[in-house]
Protein backbone atom coordinates (compact mmCIF):
# COMPACT_ATOMS: atom_id res chain seq x y z
CA UNK A 1 0.00 0.00 0.00
CA UNK A 2 0.94 3.21 -0.93
CA UNK A 3 1.80 5.41 2.79
CA UNK A 4 3.00 9.01 2.55
CA UNK A 5 4.01 9.04 6.09
CA UNK A 6 5.94 7.74 8.02
CA UNK A 7 4.31 5.37 11.32
CA UNK A 8 3.91 7.51 13.99
CA UNK A 9 6.98 4.88 15.92
CA UNK A 10 9.11 5.95 12.48
CA UNK A 11 8.88 9.82 12.70
CA UNK A 12 12.04 11.45 13.13
CA UNK A 13 12.96 13.97 15.57
CA UNK A 14 15.61 16.33 16.10
CA UNK A 15 18.75 15.11 17.76
CA UNK A 16 22.37 15.87 19.29
CA UNK A 17 24.89 18.40 18.11
CA UNK A 18 28.18 17.59 18.41
CA UNK A 19 30.14 20.91 17.70
CA UNK A 20 33.79 20.39 15.60
CA UNK A 21 36.82 20.31 17.31
CA UNK A 22 38.69 23.41 18.32
CA UNK A 23 40.90 24.63 15.39
CA UNK A 24 39.04 22.57 12.66
CA UNK A 25 39.44 24.23 9.53
CA UNK A 26 37.12 22.09 6.75
CA UNK A 27 34.14 21.99 8.77
CA UNK A 28 31.34 19.58 6.94
CA UNK A 29 27.86 18.92 8.22
CA UNK A 30 26.82 15.19 8.75
CA UNK A 31 23.09 14.92 9.89
CA UNK A 32 22.63 10.80 10.64
CA UNK A 33 19.59 8.55 11.87
CA UNK A 34 20.03 7.64 14.99
CA UNK A 35 17.66 4.85 16.74
CA UNK A 36 18.50 2.15 18.84
CA UNK A 37 15.90 -0.26 20.87
CA UNK A 38 17.81 0.85 23.94
CA UNK A 39 16.18 3.45 23.96
CA UNK A 40 12.43 3.44 24.38
CA UNK A 41 12.18 6.41 22.01
CA UNK A 42 11.41 7.64 17.95
CA UNK A 43 14.52 7.80 16.26
CA UNK A 44 16.54 11.15 15.75
CA UNK A 45 18.78 13.16 13.24
CA UNK A 46 22.13 13.76 15.17
CA UNK A 47 24.42 16.48 13.58
CA UNK A 48 27.91 16.08 13.58
CA UNK A 49 30.26 18.70 12.30
CA UNK A 50 33.87 17.13 11.68
CA UNK A 51 37.01 18.38 10.57
CA UNK A 52 37.53 17.27 6.60
CA UNK A 53 41.44 17.56 6.93
CA UNK A 54 40.97 14.63 9.96
CA UNK A 55 39.64 12.31 7.55
CA UNK A 56 39.26 10.41 4.07
CA UNK A 57 37.96 11.10 1.30
CA UNK A 58 34.41 9.32 1.37
CA UNK A 59 31.40 9.43 2.95
CA UNK A 60 32.31 5.45 4.77
CA UNK A 61 35.49 7.69 6.26
CA UNK A 62 33.43 10.17 7.94
CA UNK A 63 31.22 7.71 9.58
CA UNK A 64 34.14 5.61 10.88
CA UNK A 65 35.94 8.85 11.95
CA UNK A 66 32.76 9.35 14.21
CA UNK A 67 32.98 5.74 15.57
CA UNK A 68 35.89 6.67 16.36
CA UNK A 69 36.44 9.88 17.41
CA UNK A 70 32.92 11.63 18.07
CA UNK A 71 30.36 8.89 19.15
CA UNK A 72 31.70 5.02 19.60
CA UNK A 73 27.83 4.23 19.63
CA UNK A 74 26.83 5.33 16.16
CA UNK A 75 26.25 1.56 14.50
CA UNK A 76 26.52 0.59 10.51
CA UNK A 77 27.75 -2.21 8.30
CA UNK A 78 30.87 -1.84 6.39
CA UNK A 79 33.64 -3.98 5.56
CA UNK A 80 35.44 -3.67 2.19
CA UNK A 81 35.90 -0.10 1.94
CA UNK A 82 35.80 -0.75 -1.46
CA UNK A 83 32.85 -0.78 -3.37
CA UNK A 84 32.90 -4.66 -3.62
CA UNK A 85 31.33 -6.48 -0.03
CA UNK A 86 28.13 -3.93 -0.46
CA UNK A 87 27.80 -3.65 3.10
CA UNK A 88 27.68 0.07 3.63
CA UNK A 89 24.87 0.29 1.52
CA UNK A 90 22.94 3.63 2.87
CA UNK A 91 20.90 6.80 1.56
CA UNK A 92 22.90 9.36 1.34
CA UNK A 93 22.21 13.10 0.18
CA UNK A 94 18.58 11.32 -0.97
CA UNK A 95 20.18 8.52 -3.12
CA UNK A 96 21.15 5.06 -1.94
CA UNK A 97 24.76 4.08 -2.47
CA UNK A 98 28.01 2.86 -1.14
CA UNK A 99 29.05 5.21 1.48
CA UNK A 100 32.64 3.89 0.75
CA UNK A 101 32.47 5.20 -3.07
CA UNK A 102 30.32 8.18 -2.08
CA UNK A 103 32.85 11.28 -2.39
CA UNK A 104 32.07 13.92 0.62
CA UNK A 105 32.87 16.68 -1.61
CA UNK A 106 30.07 15.42 -4.11
CA UNK A 107 27.42 16.59 -1.32
CA UNK A 108 27.17 20.43 -1.51
CA UNK A 109 25.86 21.03 1.81
CA UNK A 110 24.72 19.16 5.01
CA UNK A 111 25.68 15.56 4.59
CA UNK A 112 22.01 13.54 5.12
CA UNK A 113 22.78 9.82 5.87
CA UNK A 114 19.84 8.17 6.87
CA UNK A 115 19.05 3.42 6.23
CA UNK A 116 18.37 2.42 3.02
CA UNK A 117 14.86 3.70 2.53
CA UNK A 118 11.58 1.85 3.69
CA UNK A 119 13.12 -0.66 5.55
CA UNK A 120 12.67 -2.07 9.48
CA UNK A 121 15.52 -0.45 11.39
CA UNK A 122 17.83 -2.85 13.24
CA UNK A 123 20.09 0.39 14.72
CA UNK A 124 21.30 3.29 13.37
CA UNK A 125 21.95 2.73 9.94
CA UNK A 126 21.32 -0.78 9.66
CA UNK A 127 18.08 -1.88 7.98
CA UNK A 128 16.92 -5.32 8.97
CA UNK A 129 17.39 -7.63 5.07
CA UNK A 130 15.68 -11.19 5.51
CA UNK A 131 13.10 -10.38 3.71
CA UNK A 132 15.46 -8.95 0.40
CA UNK A 133 17.45 -12.20 1.34
CA UNK A 134 14.32 -14.68 1.44
CA UNK A 135 13.10 -13.11 -1.71
CA UNK A 136 16.92 -13.51 -3.60
CA UNK A 137 16.56 -17.35 -2.12
CA UNK A 138 13.29 -18.14 -3.62
CA UNK A 139 14.83 -17.26 -7.08
CA UNK A 140 17.13 -20.09 -6.91
CA UNK A 141 20.19 -17.97 -7.51
CA UNK A 142 22.03 -20.79 -8.83
CA UNK A 143 22.66 -22.99 -11.62
CA UNK A 144 20.10 -25.88 -11.98
CA UNK A 145 20.80 -28.57 -14.76
CA UNK A 146 19.34 -32.36 -15.22
CA UNK A 147 22.48 -33.27 -17.42
CA UNK A 148 25.84 -33.94 -15.77
CA UNK A 149 29.00 -31.88 -16.90
CA UNK A 150 31.34 -33.63 -19.14
CA UNK A 151 33.42 -35.69 -17.01
CA UNK A 152 36.78 -34.14 -18.27
CA UNK A 153 35.57 -30.67 -17.18
CA UNK A 154 33.59 -27.84 -16.79
CA UNK A 155 30.24 -26.69 -18.74
CA UNK A 156 31.64 -24.72 -21.77
CA UNK A 157 30.01 -21.26 -22.93
CA UNK A 158 30.95 -19.78 -26.24
CA UNK A 159 31.96 -16.15 -25.85
CA UNK A 160 29.01 -14.77 -26.58
CA UNK A 161 26.91 -16.61 -24.05
CA UNK A 162 29.04 -15.74 -21.67
CA UNK A 163 28.96 -11.93 -22.63
CA UNK A 164 24.96 -11.97 -22.05
CA UNK A 165 26.04 -12.45 -17.87
CA UNK A 166 27.84 -9.19 -18.69
CA UNK A 167 26.37 -5.88 -16.52
CA UNK A 168 24.46 -8.86 -14.15
CA UNK A 169 27.32 -10.95 -12.68
CA UNK A 170 28.80 -7.54 -11.26
CA UNK A 171 25.84 -7.64 -8.99
CA UNK A 172 27.41 -7.85 -5.37
CA UNK A 173 23.54 -7.52 -3.73
CA UNK A 174 23.70 -4.09 -1.67
CA UNK A 175 20.13 -3.99 -2.36
CA UNK A 176 20.85 0.17 -2.84
CA UNK A 177 18.34 -0.44 -6.33
CA UNK A 178 15.68 -2.43 -4.29
CA UNK A 179 15.43 0.08 -1.26
CA UNK A 180 14.86 2.53 -4.12
CA UNK A 181 11.73 1.56 -5.70
CA UNK A 182 8.33 2.56 -4.69
CA UNK A 183 6.72 -0.05 -6.00
CA UNK A 184 8.94 -2.13 -3.56
CA UNK A 185 8.00 0.07 -0.49
CA UNK A 186 4.50 -0.18 -1.45
CA UNK A 187 4.12 -3.86 -2.39
CA UNK A 188 7.83 -5.32 -0.66
CA UNK A 189 6.22 -8.22 0.81
CA UNK A 190 5.10 -9.59 -2.86
CA UNK A 191 7.38 -7.61 -5.47
CA UNK A 192 10.48 -9.60 -5.51
CA UNK A 193 12.60 -6.52 -6.32
CA UNK A 194 15.08 -5.08 -8.49
CA UNK A 195 18.52 -7.11 -7.19
CA UNK A 196 16.11 -10.36 -7.27
CA UNK A 197 14.72 -10.04 -10.46
CA UNK A 198 17.87 -8.58 -12.16
CA UNK A 199 19.61 -12.02 -10.17
CA UNK A 200 16.90 -13.67 -11.60
CA UNK A 201 17.56 -12.77 -15.24
CA UNK A 202 21.06 -13.92 -14.85
CA UNK A 203 20.25 -17.38 -14.74
CA UNK A 204 17.61 -17.01 -17.00
CA UNK A 205 19.92 -15.69 -19.61
CA UNK A 206 22.75 -18.23 -18.86
CA UNK A 207 23.03 -20.76 -21.53
CA UNK A 208 24.29 -23.92 -18.98
CA UNK A 209 21.12 -22.98 -16.87
CA UNK A 210 18.52 -25.65 -18.14
CA UNK A 211 15.46 -24.64 -16.00
CA UNK A 212 14.82 -21.34 -18.00
CA UNK A 213 10.96 -22.43 -18.36
CA UNK A 214 10.47 -23.19 -14.74
CA UNK A 215 12.85 -19.58 -13.86
CA UNK A 216 10.18 -17.91 -16.33
CA UNK A 217 6.68 -19.97 -14.71
CA UNK A 218 8.02 -18.43 -11.39
CA UNK A 219 8.11 -15.12 -12.00
CA UNK A 220 5.01 -15.02 -14.06
CA UNK A 221 3.01 -13.33 -11.23
CA UNK A 222 1.02 -9.76 -11.20
CA UNK A 223 2.86 -8.52 -8.19
CA UNK A 224 6.54 -10.71 -8.26
CA UNK A 225 7.99 -9.16 -11.40
CA UNK A 226 4.93 -6.94 -13.01
CA UNK A 227 5.22 -4.63 -10.03
CA UNK A 228 7.60 -3.25 -11.84
CA UNK A 229 6.29 0.13 -13.59
CA UNK A 230 9.42 0.95 -15.32
CA UNK A 231 10.28 4.23 -12.54
CA UNK A 232 13.89 3.48 -13.18
CA UNK A 233 15.22 4.31 -9.44
CA UNK A 234 16.63 1.60 -9.88
CA UNK A 235 18.97 2.24 -12.79
CA UNK A 236 19.19 5.61 -11.63
CA UNK A 237 21.40 4.65 -8.09
CA UNK A 238 23.20 1.65 -8.87
CA UNK A 239 26.42 2.17 -7.37
CA UNK A 240 27.70 -0.64 -9.16
CA UNK A 241 25.97 1.08 -12.32
CA UNK A 242 24.71 -1.53 -13.40
CA UNK A 243 20.86 -1.46 -15.28
CA UNK A 244 17.90 -3.48 -13.13
CA UNK A 245 15.51 -2.14 -14.60
CA UNK A 246 16.22 -3.49 -18.46
CA UNK A 247 16.76 -7.03 -17.16
CA UNK A 248 13.15 -6.87 -15.61
CA UNK A 249 12.30 -5.76 -18.89
CA UNK A 250 14.26 -8.57 -20.75
CA UNK A 251 12.48 -10.98 -17.63
CA UNK A 252 9.12 -9.04 -19.11
CA UNK A 253 9.66 -9.36 -23.18
CA UNK A 254 10.83 -13.25 -22.54
CA UNK A 255 7.11 -13.85 -20.73
CA UNK A 256 5.77 -12.37 -23.95
CA UNK A 257 7.66 -14.40 -26.07
CA UNK A 258 6.73 -17.54 -25.13
CA UNK A 259 3.24 -16.41 -24.80
CA UNK A 260 3.59 -16.58 -28.65
CA UNK B 1 -1.89 -9.98 9.31
CA UNK B 2 -1.82 -7.58 6.03
CA UNK B 3 1.56 -7.51 5.10
CA UNK B 4 4.35 -10.52 5.90
CA UNK B 5 7.02 -7.72 6.27
CA UNK B 6 4.86 -6.58 9.88
CA UNK B 7 6.70 -9.83 11.44
CA UNK B 8 10.40 -7.90 10.63
CA UNK B 9 9.61 -5.28 13.01
CA UNK B 10 8.93 -6.67 16.03
CA UNK B 11 12.80 -6.88 17.59
CA UNK B 12 14.41 -7.40 21.32
CA UNK B 13 15.74 -4.51 23.33
CA UNK B 14 18.75 -5.51 25.31
CA UNK B 15 16.73 -6.23 28.41
CA UNK B 16 14.81 -8.79 26.23
CA UNK B 17 11.89 -6.22 26.22
CA UNK B 18 9.50 -6.80 23.02
CA UNK B 19 9.83 -3.21 21.11
CA UNK B 20 8.72 -2.46 17.62
CA UNK B 21 11.17 -1.25 15.20
CA UNK B 22 10.47 2.01 13.20
CA UNK B 23 10.55 2.22 9.39
CA UNK B 24 13.21 3.69 7.84
CA UNK B 25 12.43 7.18 6.14
CA UNK B 26 11.62 7.29 2.41
CA UNK B 27 9.31 9.58 -0.01
CA UNK B 28 10.29 12.66 2.71
CA UNK B 29 14.25 11.66 2.38
CA UNK B 30 14.11 9.75 -1.39
CA UNK B 31 15.75 12.51 -3.83
CA UNK B 32 13.31 13.38 -6.74
CA UNK B 33 14.66 12.76 -9.92
CA UNK B 34 12.76 13.13 -13.13
CA UNK B 35 12.58 9.74 -14.18
CA UNK B 36 10.49 8.79 -11.20
CA UNK B 37 8.29 12.15 -11.08
CA UNK B 38 7.54 11.32 -14.72
CA UNK B 39 6.55 8.26 -14.07
CA UNK B 40 4.33 9.12 -11.09
CA UNK B 41 2.57 11.59 -13.62
CA UNK B 42 1.84 9.32 -15.91
CA UNK B 43 -0.22 7.73 -13.72
CA UNK B 44 -2.04 11.05 -12.67
CA UNK B 45 -2.47 11.99 -15.93
CA UNK B 46 -4.10 8.41 -17.21
CA UNK B 47 -6.26 8.71 -14.20
CA UNK B 48 -7.17 12.49 -15.12
CA UNK B 49 -7.35 11.43 -19.00
CA UNK B 50 -9.99 9.33 -17.95
CA UNK B 51 -12.23 11.14 -15.53
CA UNK B 52 -12.07 14.20 -18.41
CA UNK B 53 -13.57 11.48 -21.16
CA UNK B 54 -16.62 11.69 -19.03
CA UNK B 55 -16.42 15.31 -20.19
CA UNK B 56 -16.41 14.27 -23.65
CA UNK B 57 -19.05 12.24 -23.23
CA UNK B 58 -21.26 14.71 -21.34
CA UNK B 59 -20.66 16.96 -24.82
CA UNK B 60 -21.40 13.99 -27.12
CA UNK B 61 -24.46 13.21 -25.60
CA UNK B 62 -25.85 16.89 -25.06
CA UNK B 63 -24.60 17.08 -28.62
CA UNK B 64 -27.08 14.25 -29.67
CA UNK B 65 -29.82 15.30 -27.59
CA UNK B 66 -30.44 19.06 -28.72
CA UNK B 67 -29.64 22.29 -28.88
CA UNK B 68 -30.58 23.68 -25.44
CA UNK B 69 -28.48 21.13 -23.81
CA UNK B 70 -25.62 21.23 -26.07
CA UNK B 71 -25.50 25.21 -25.40
CA UNK B 72 -25.43 24.21 -21.47
CA UNK B 73 -22.16 22.52 -21.60
CA UNK B 74 -20.68 25.03 -24.01
CA UNK B 75 -21.66 27.88 -21.69
CA UNK B 76 -20.13 25.57 -18.63
CA UNK B 77 -17.02 24.48 -20.98
CA UNK B 78 -16.38 28.12 -22.22
CA UNK B 79 -16.17 30.12 -19.25
CA UNK B 80 -12.50 30.60 -18.02
CA UNK B 81 -12.55 27.79 -15.26
CA UNK B 82 -13.75 25.65 -17.62
CA UNK B 83 -11.57 26.49 -20.44
CA UNK B 84 -8.69 25.69 -17.44
CA UNK B 85 -10.19 22.50 -16.75
CA UNK B 86 -10.28 21.64 -20.64
CA UNK B 87 -6.86 22.98 -21.16
CA UNK B 88 -5.25 20.12 -18.23
CA UNK B 89 -7.57 17.67 -19.59
CA UNK B 90 -5.42 18.21 -23.43
CA UNK B 91 -2.42 18.29 -21.25
CA UNK B 92 -2.75 15.50 -19.25
CA UNK B 93 -3.87 13.51 -22.74
CA UNK B 94 -1.28 14.48 -24.68
CA UNK B 95 1.28 13.96 -21.89
CA UNK B 96 -0.03 10.32 -20.79
CA UNK B 97 0.21 9.36 -25.06
CA UNK B 98 3.84 10.92 -25.34
CA UNK B 99 5.09 9.37 -22.05
CA UNK B 100 3.01 6.09 -23.22
CA UNK B 101 4.99 5.67 -26.22
CA UNK B 102 8.27 6.21 -24.08
CA UNK B 103 6.81 3.42 -21.83
CA UNK B 104 6.06 1.44 -25.26
CA UNK B 105 9.47 1.49 -25.94
CA UNK B 106 10.85 0.65 -23.03
CA UNK B 107 8.24 -2.98 -23.17
CA UNK B 108 10.00 -3.55 -26.56
CA UNK B 109 12.89 -3.57 -24.91
CA UNK B 110 14.10 0.43 -26.16
CA UNK B 111 15.80 3.02 -24.24
CA UNK B 112 17.00 1.39 -20.86
CA UNK B 113 20.26 2.97 -20.74
CA UNK B 114 20.20 5.56 -18.01
CA UNK B 115 21.66 8.42 -20.17
CA UNK B 116 19.46 7.48 -23.17
CA UNK B 117 15.92 7.80 -20.14
CA UNK B 118 17.60 10.79 -18.85
CA UNK B 119 17.24 12.54 -22.07
CA UNK B 120 14.18 10.94 -23.32
CA UNK B 121 12.47 12.30 -19.96
CA UNK B 122 12.61 15.99 -21.07
CA UNK B 123 12.07 15.38 -24.24
CA UNK B 124 8.54 13.77 -23.58
CA UNK B 125 7.66 17.23 -21.39
CA UNK B 126 8.57 19.26 -24.40
CA UNK B 127 6.58 17.45 -26.92
CA UNK B 128 3.53 17.01 -24.67
CA UNK B 129 3.94 20.79 -23.92
CA UNK B 130 4.39 21.92 -27.64
CA UNK B 131 1.52 19.59 -28.72
CA UNK B 132 -0.72 20.87 -26.19
CA UNK B 133 0.13 24.24 -26.93
CA UNK B 134 -0.86 23.74 -30.69
CA UNK B 135 -4.14 21.89 -30.28
CA UNK B 136 -5.40 24.99 -28.45
CA UNK B 137 -4.22 27.64 -30.96
CA UNK B 138 -6.14 25.22 -33.66
CA UNK B 139 -8.73 25.23 -31.92
CA UNK B 140 -8.96 28.88 -30.91
CA UNK B 141 -8.44 28.87 -34.91
CA UNK B 142 -10.93 26.51 -35.39
CA UNK B 143 -13.64 28.06 -32.76
CA UNK B 144 -13.04 31.83 -34.79
CA UNK B 145 -13.80 30.35 -38.00
CA UNK B 146 -17.49 29.47 -38.24
CA UNK B 147 -17.46 26.66 -35.11
CA UNK B 148 -20.45 28.58 -32.84
CA UNK B 149 -19.53 30.35 -29.76
CA UNK B 150 -21.12 29.59 -26.63
CA UNK B 151 -24.55 30.70 -26.44
CA UNK B 152 -24.95 31.54 -29.86
CA UNK B 153 -25.43 27.48 -30.31
CA UNK B 154 -29.09 27.90 -31.85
Amino acid sequence: MVEFTLPKNSKVGRGRTFAAPAGAKRIKEFKVYRWSPDDGQNPVLDTYELDLDRMGPMVLDALIHIKNEVDQTLTFRRSCREGICGSCAMNIDGTNTLACLKPIEEVKRAVNIYPLPHMPVVKDLVPDLSMAYAQLRSIEPWLKADTNPPPDGERRQSMEERSKLDGMWECILCFCCTTSCPSYWWNGDKYLGPATLLAAYRWIADSRDEYTGERLDALEDPLKLYACRTIMNCTQTCPKGLNPAEAIGKIKQLQLERKG
Amino acid sequence: MKDVRDALFVAHASDGKLVRRPMSPHLGVYRLQLSMVLSGLNRISGIVTSLGTLLLVWWLVAAASGPKPFDTVQHVVANPLGMIVLFGWTLALVFHTVGGLRHLAWDAGYGFAKDVFNRTGPIVIAVSVVLTLLIWVVGFALWHHGVPAAGTGS
